[in-house]
Order: C-alpha cells, then structure tokens, then sequence
C-alpha cells in the first residue's frame, strides 16, 4: 500500500481513477396480443442522468444523453418536456388502454421553470429548435394554437411549484409522421439503431401500421427513496399496433420477424437493462409462445394486475444455439373477452351547411357502481365561435353541473377558446357535452393551399382517476418495468389515465380561389366593350371619307394631274 | 563590374519569381477547381397526390447527391407534400422512382427540412438569401461561404417565366435572378449549377445575370416535359422523363470519377425525353469540360498527405467534480398530484394583468370629452382645473 501510494505521489500526471458513470440506459419492449388479433407493440428507451442542467456550469461532457436535448433543456429553462408525433388514432373500445396515450397529429407540452421572464418568447424559440431536431413542422405553434391549461398538465415530474403560467400547450393536428421523423428520434438513442431493440425499428413496417407514435418524454425523477435528489430522466417511447389484416395477412400468428422484419441479435452494450415482456395474462392457455421463457413477473398496470413473460436479452443464452431470437405467439382460440375499458370519449360534430355546428363529446363511464371526476380540455381554434352560452352538460337526461369551469374567450387570429371543466361521470353512464359553433370567414391569404380538405380541431383531452380492481403500486422508487412507472401514483385505489378523442375536420366558408382571375377578365371586357363604345360616341367626331377610287380611276387622275386637269 | 552586379540582382530576382509562381502552381492546382465544401437545395414544389412524381424526382437527386457524399446537414430539403406516408400509397414508408418497385428512393435515413406548408416562395427565397429569422434552426439554413458550390434543383408545374408553388403562388424568373444576384453579392456561392424539370423550364434561366452560374432545364420555351411511366400497382406517374434518365446517368457516377458537365448536357435527347432538354453556360467562367460532375453532387475532399510530426499537448487530467454544499439540508422532494380534485375546485381565478385600454375604450371616451366641451363652451376648462 505505501509503495502505491508513493507511486502515486511520483507521478502526479497519472489519472484519477474514473468516476461511477451517472447515467445508466434501459431499454424494453412490451408485446400485447390484443383480442381483435391486432398486435401492440410498445419501446421504451429510458436514460436517467443524474446532473443539473439548471446550476451555473456548462454542462459539456455528454455520455448516454444526446447532446441536443441538453442544449434545448439548458438554454430554454426547460424543467419538462414532452413532445408525441402520432399517425392514426388509438380504438380504446377494441384495444383497451394504451400504455402511454398520444393524440394524432403532434403535441408538446412543456413546463418552464420558475426563472423564465417572457415565457412566450421562449415557447417560440424552443418550438422553432424542436422543428429542427426533429423534422416537423413545429414552428406552426404559435399563439393561435398555444393554450396554457389552468388544471390539466399538471408535471410528471417532482416539483413543488405547480403555477400555471409557466405551463404551455400545442397540439397540431394536421402534423405528419414519417420516417424523416424517426431518423432524428432514432439518432438520439446511445446505440442509434445498430444494436439492441431499435434494430427492430424500420420504417416500412412501422409505418404500414394501424396505429404509430412516438414520443420523447423528459423530466427531473427521483433518485432514491429519499429523493433528496433529482436526476433527469429521458424516456423515448414507440406504440404501434400492427393490424390483423394488413401485416398479419390474416393470420392469428404473430412473431418478431412478421412484425418488424428483423430479429434480435444482441442486447445495447450500453444499457443495463435490456427486456421484452410478453403480456399473457388473458388466459394463458390461449395461446402458444416460444421460445418458452422460465422467466414471469407481474405489474401492477393501468388498475389492473397483468402478468408477464420476461425474456432478458443481457444473458447470452435467451438467444439460443442459433443466435437470434424470434419470439412466436400463436392463438390456440380466440374465445374470451377482454377487460372492458372503464373510460372512453367520442367527438364530433353535428349540424348542416357552413354556417353553424355543434360539437358533441361524449364520455362514457362503464364501471358498475363507482363514479369518478375527469377533467375535460377542450382548446377550439378562433375561426370556430363557440357559443358558451349554449353549453350544455348532461348525464343519464339530466343536468349534470361542473364543480369546475375555466374558459377563456378567443381573439381574432390571436388566441383559441379554451375550455376546462371538472365533471364527475356518474356510474355506468353517458356523459354528453354540446356547444354551438359559428364558422368564420377567413381572410384570404389566411386559406392553406388546399383548403377544401377542411380544418382541423385538436382533440380533446380528458384526464381522470380511474379507480382501480387491484391495489396500485405507489412506491416509486422500486425497480418497475418502464410501462409501469411512467405515471406517478400516489393512492391505492385509482391510477391516472388520459384519454384522447378524436380530431375533428370542419369545412370553412371556402370563397373560389379562382374568382379574383375571372373577376378581372370579366369586369375589363365590360369596361372595354361597355364604356369604351359609349365613349367613343360621345368624344369622337365623324368623318366622312371617300371611297378609293378603283385601279383605272387611279391611272386616270395620275395622267390628269400630269395634265394639270382637276381630278374625278 | 556593375553592369554583372546589375545583371545577378536581376537573374536572382527572375529567379525568385520563377519559384514562387512554380510553388503558387502547385498550390493553384490543389484549388483550381475553387471550391472547399458543397451545398445541395432540392425542392419539389407540388402537393397533391398526383404529383407523386414530382417527390420521386427531388428524392432521387437526393439520394444520388447524398451517395456521393454531400451530408444531409448541407442539404435543404424541401417536399411541399408527403407521399412516402399519404393513406393513399399502397405501400408506405416507400416513393419509387423505377415501376414494379424496383428502387425504393425514399430510404430508410431521409431529413426533409421544410415539408408541407413551409414550402412557399417566401420560404424558399429565404432560404437562398439566407434571410432567415434568427430562432431558425441549422437545418433549415444555407450556410454557404463564398468558396461553396451550391447545386439548385427545382420540380413542380411550371410555364413560360414562372413555377408554380403548391398550387397557390408563383416564382418568376426575375424573382430568381435577382435572387441569385442577392446572393452573389452577398457572396454566398462560388459556383452554382441550377437543374430544373418542369414545363418551359428553359424559360426560367433567360433572365440570370449573375457569375458563375450554370443552369440546365429539361424542356425549351414553348414545350412540355413530360412523365415517364406509371405504376400500375401504385396508379400514379412515378417519375418525369429527364429526371428519371438523370437519375440513370447519376448512378454510374461514383466519387473519384471523372465525368464533366458535357457529359450532363446530353442526358435525355430529344429521343428519350420528347422534349428538348437546354443548358446556359454563359455565365460560367471555366470551360464546362473541365468542370467534374463531382463538383456539384458530390462532396470531394482534398487531402494532403503530410510527413511532419507534431507535438501534441499535455494530456488533459479529469477534474473531479467539487461535492455540493448543504448536502444535508435539502429537502425532500415528491410528485405532484395529477388530478387534485378539492384544489382544482377551491382554486382561485388568477390575476390578470392590467392592460392600458384599448383603442375603442379611448376612441370612446374620447367622444364624450368633446361633446362635453362642445356643449359647455372651452372657458369653462378655467374652473375646472
């Protein structure tokens, strides 16, 4: 020990041993066979890093956590993000609940912190860098689609200021999903998609796909049980519902390499988790998977205990002699119903012609005897004049009054409706919520190129405690597979979900775009014909002029001139 | 004697120069061709979905432009409709160039830059003037020097002296002009060579007036071009003729060849394409045969090779980061409540910042004042005050 010590006295050169890496990577992917015979897929890419973006020093040294999410977080005083490209819409009456719900379109959601003076300036730089990161269309966020919700959005996150004002909120509806939106989002993983689960990410058949979305989640966690302290948490995630039909030719047979197109090789070197669950709880015997795992574990998810076929791609031998693994489901029957989904919504709209509407939201409780409040958003664009005096909640044929109503008017071409409202759904029942809409007359450059396509309206969104049949997990801090842990829980008895409608696609009043051309072709022929005869009349005076004489009279007058005798 | 003093001071002068111009030649040869990086801005400007062949044209030029080397944070791309993930594409993910599916332009690693929407003149007259607002992020921007060779490509519907943006607006060929002399006068570009596939698209080079500028069209003033071949599978016209023997002719290229711009202009005779496919070089300082196609879609590096040796620095030491302070005293931190029912209920309505009165509230009171002072005479503003 001396001789170490002396040894490293002498050479002062000599490099610190290096210190216990702070971030550490997960990476998971959870299979449900769903009963219509569709299959759902979910990733989840986790890295946790325990820094402080927020303190003076520049954070510069980046490991596991891509570089360009730590400029945006640091720069813009980010202490939440969450951002979601979604093709297709989620059917929770055919799917159930999806582990991490996303509206179609693009949404983000962003909470500021405390130090943040001009939150809107902000909101429009961070919106104009993600466009970059990520290939969208998201400097279209701008104050006539930016709510700031006064209830809902509250942060995943810990934190104890929960103010309002540093909360902001876009949805674009319209917003495509393409593979130039998952090359960026695939670049931001440690291990790109060259190693691990995200070999199995190829675009054309994901995108070939009933349902696609992608999300990337970043908030501060806790550490410990003790959470004293925090570090960041990135959670990148990838739903997609492949369609019985479409990718599954028909079949009830599903494997890795008819889903994806690939299979599985390797776990990420960098990660230190590396799993796939297979959802069997809905009678095990139905149907066949194999390889067969040893490995099952159970959770607590969506209010409702499941169990699981683990398979653990860190240990050499999940992949067999032939060093890959395809995993194979295979139904036996496809008798059995699945576990009702107690909240689900509809929308849409109602009405005739292009000048009013009405919009409909319907929510439905389908738990026997409990009721439970929720939590509707509703963020209408301006050109769309809601008639608040008109709104109307009812359940079961009666009046049902909200404990909570938040609304703020809309102004021409600055900001949307908002409206907020905390009802509570009673037991096994159709809540209907109406209001009348006026359709407004869009200037003419306001129009999008194609405007008889119809324009969108986000979809609501309704947050809830649903109560639960099994007790809820709500030690935090307990090693939980990714797609359990995403939502916080604190009480036993319920679990928080978030339930999408449907966009809507209303018709302006269209004017025809080609009218200006014909205007101005018509309007100059009746000048020109109209006016211009009745002015010639009135201005010119007339003449009367000789005929020229003919060819021999010509000759003629020539020879008579000559003669110097007076003409014909 | 001093006439041979005169006579060694002069040969020793000649002599210096004779170095130093042999020396500045090699060193003219290592940049004869001028430029140092290479920018690429591909844009298609029609939407809809019968303009499927529009996006295949840029997509491929994007694909040749990027296997030659040209990285996609040097290349602006702009697709004013997405037909890769339309619901009407029987195969998604995917635009074809070849029928039967033959070759998938699309790829797996593509970065479209400005898409739907953004497409619009404005956008693109941005773009190249490098006119942008500042919160614009690196790759929607032209970055180039005055040392960068910049490949312009344009498709879409177009007539004699304008293209159609999206079916709503129009380029002209002066706007375009002007452009470019914007740009030279900015000294954004060392060489630039300009491609368009579009009806007329001759007409859209007549009006440059700046240096270096090489443009090619596919059709003359007065002709269509016309489309190649349709997928029956995909019901659609998958590319436009020019393009498509463009795109023939750019996957024999390979980095190191050596083909030059006379090779560019006979791609698709009147034979191939129908039309008569036109090319100005004018306005171009070198000689097009000395001009590597590698110049502008590709991305070639020079390197020297060098023998030297060089001290590098002391190797950096990590420093250990210092423990915080009050370690102890912090508090215990937890999640927030989604959905706190009694708070939501009980909270109170924030307060709103006062705002000076708006104009109708001034306009107002304005009018009362005046009826006021009109009906009770200006004296009294004595007494009042």
């Amino acid at each position: 020990k001396q001789n170490a010590a002396a040894q490293k006295q002498a050479e002062p050169a000599v490099l610190q041993p290096t210190p216990q890496p702070k971030d550490d990577f997960q990476e998971e992917l959870v299979v449900r066979p769903l009963h219509s015979g569709d299959i759902y897929a979910s990733f989840q890419f986790r890295t946790l890093w325990e820094t402080d973006f927020m303190r003076g020093n520049k954070v510069s040294h980046y490991r596991l956590f891509p570089k360009s999410l730590g400029q945006v977080i640091s720069k813009f005083s980010v202490r939440e993000l969450h951002i979601s490209f979604t093709q297709g819409y989620w059917r929770t009456m055919q799917w159930g609940q999806p582990y991490l719900p996303s509206p179609p379109g693009a949404e983000l959601w962003v909470w500021f912190q405390d130090s943040v003076t001009d939150v809107d300036a902000t909101w429009k730089e961070l919106t104009n860098v993600l466009s970059g990161i990520f290939c969208a269309s998201l400097n279209f966020i701008d104050s006539t689609n930016t709510v700031q919700p006064s209830a809902s959005f509250k942060p995943l996150g810990i934190g104890n200021v929960t103010d309002h004002r540093f909360l902001r909120y876009a949805t674009l509806p319209r917003e495509i999903v393409c593979t130039e939106n998952l090359t960026p989002w695939k670049k931001l993983l440690p291990c790109g998609s060259k190693a691990g689960l995200a070999v199995l990410l190829k675009s054309e058949k994901l995108f070939h796909s009933s349902f696609h979305s992608q999300a990337v989640h970043i908030r501060p966690v806790c550490q410990d049980w003790q959470c004293k302290t925090t570090s960041w948490e990135l959670r990148q995630t990838l739903n997609v519902v492949f369609d019985l039909h479409n990718s599954g030719q028909g079949k009830r047979e599903w494997s890795l390499f008819k889903m994806f197109s690939r299979t599985l090789t390797e776990a990420c070197p960098l990660a230190s988790s590396s799993k796939i669950y297979i959802d069997i709880t809905d009678n095990p015997e139905q149907f066949e998977l194999s390889p067969a795992t040893s490995l099952l574990s159970q959770a607590m998810v969506l209010g409702d205990r499941r169990t699981f076929s683990v398979y653990d791609l860190t240990q050499q031998d999940t992949f067999g002699s032939v060093r890959s693994l395809n995993l194979l489901i295979r139904w036996k029957s496809t008798e059995g119903d699945m576990l009702r989904p107690l909240l689900h919504a509809e929308r849409y709209v109602a009405g005739y012609g292009l000048q009013t509407g009405e919009i409909h939201t319907l929510m439905y409780n389908h738990h026997p005897y409990r009721s439970f409040p929720v939590l509707l958003l509703d963020s209408v664009p301006w050109y769309l004049r809601l008639y608040i005096h008109t709104l109307t909640v009812t359940s079961k044929g009666k009046d049902n009054k909200p404990s909570y109503i938040h609304y703020q008017p809309s102004k021409d071409r600055v900001r949307p409706h908002l409206l907020e409202m905390l009802v509570q759904l009673p037991p096994n029942s159709v809540t209907e919520v109406t209001v009348q809409f006026e359709r407004a007359l869009l200037k003419w450059t306001e129009y999008t190129p194609d405007p008889n396509h119809g324009f969108y309206v986000g979809s609501s969104v309704i947050s809830s405690l649903v109560p639960s049949t099994v007790a809820m997990d709500t030690n935090s801090t307990r090693e939980r597979p990714l797609f359990s842990s995403f939502f916080p829980c604190k009480e036993e008895s319920s679990y928080f979900v978030r339930v999408y409608t449907e966009p809507l696609l209303v018709n302006l009043p269209t004017p025809d775009f080609s009218m200006p051309y014909n205007v101005i072709c018509l309007t100059c022929t009746v000048v020109a014909v109209g006016y211009g005869s009745l002015y010639n009349l009135l201005t010119r005076s007339f003449q009367i002029e000789e005929p020229s004489p003919g060819l021999a009279k010509r000759i003629a007058n020539v020879i008579r001139k000559m003669r110097g005798v007076p003409p014909l | 004697f001093t006439l041979s003093i005169y006579l060694s001071i002069y040969l020793s002068i000649y002599l210096s120069i004779y170095l130093s111009v042999c020396l500045s030649d090699s060193a003219g040869q290592f940049f004869s061709s001028g430029h140092t990086n290479n920018w690429a801005v591909l844009v298609c400007t029609s939407r809809f979905w019968f303009n499927y062949r529009h996006v295949a044209n840029t997509l491929s030029v994007y694909r040749s432009v990027k296997r030659l080397g040209i990285p996609d944070s040097h290349i602006v791309l702009m697709l004013a409709d997405d037909m890769a993930c339309n619901h009407r594409n029987p195969k998604p993910a995917t635009v074809f160039s070849h029928k039967n599916m033959e070759l998938n332009v699309y790829g797996d690693d593509v970065e479209v830059d400005y898409r739907g929407y953004e497409v619009t003149v404005e956008n693109f007259l941005r773009v190249l003037t490098g006119r942008l607002p500042p919160s614009t992020p690196r790759s929607k921007r032209l970055l180039s020097d005055d040392r960068s060779n910049i490949l312009i490509y344009l498709t879409g519907h177009g007539g004699n002296g304008f293209l159609k943006f999206q079916d709503s607006e129009e380029i002209s060929n002066v706007e375009l002009a002007d452009a470019f002399e914007q740009m030279w006068q900015k000294r954004r570009y060392n060489e630039l060579l300009f491609i368009i596939d579009t009806c007329q698209g001759a007409s859209m080079y007549e009006r440059f007036y700046s240096p270096n500028l090489m443009a090619l069209a596919s059709s003359q003033v007065g002709e269509d071009s016309l489309s190649h071949q349709p997928d029956l599978a995909i019901g659609v016209h998958l590319m436009d003729r020019y393009t498509f023997y463009l795109l023939e002719f750019l996957e024999d290229i390979h980095p190191a060849s050596k083909a030059n711009m006379n090779d560019l202009f006979k791609v698709c005779p009147k034979s191939q394409c129908v039309s008569t496919p036109g090319h100005r070089t004018d306005l171009f300082l070198r000689d097009p045969g000395s001009v590597l196609i590698t110049d502008f879609f590709g991305s070639v590096r020079k390197v020297e090779i060098t023998t030297e040796a060089i001290d590098l620095t002391d190797p950096i030491k990590e420093v250990e980061e210092r423990p915080a302070n009050g370690d102890v005293h912090k508090e215990m931190h937890s999640y927030v409540d989604q959905l706190p029912v009694s708070e939501i209920i009980h909270q109170k309505p924030k307060q709103k910042d006062w705002h000076p009165p708006d104009g109708f509230i001034l306009g107002l009171w304005t009018l009362i004042l005046l009826v006021f002072f009109q009906t009770y005479g200006v004296k009294h503003l004595r007494h009042i005050f």
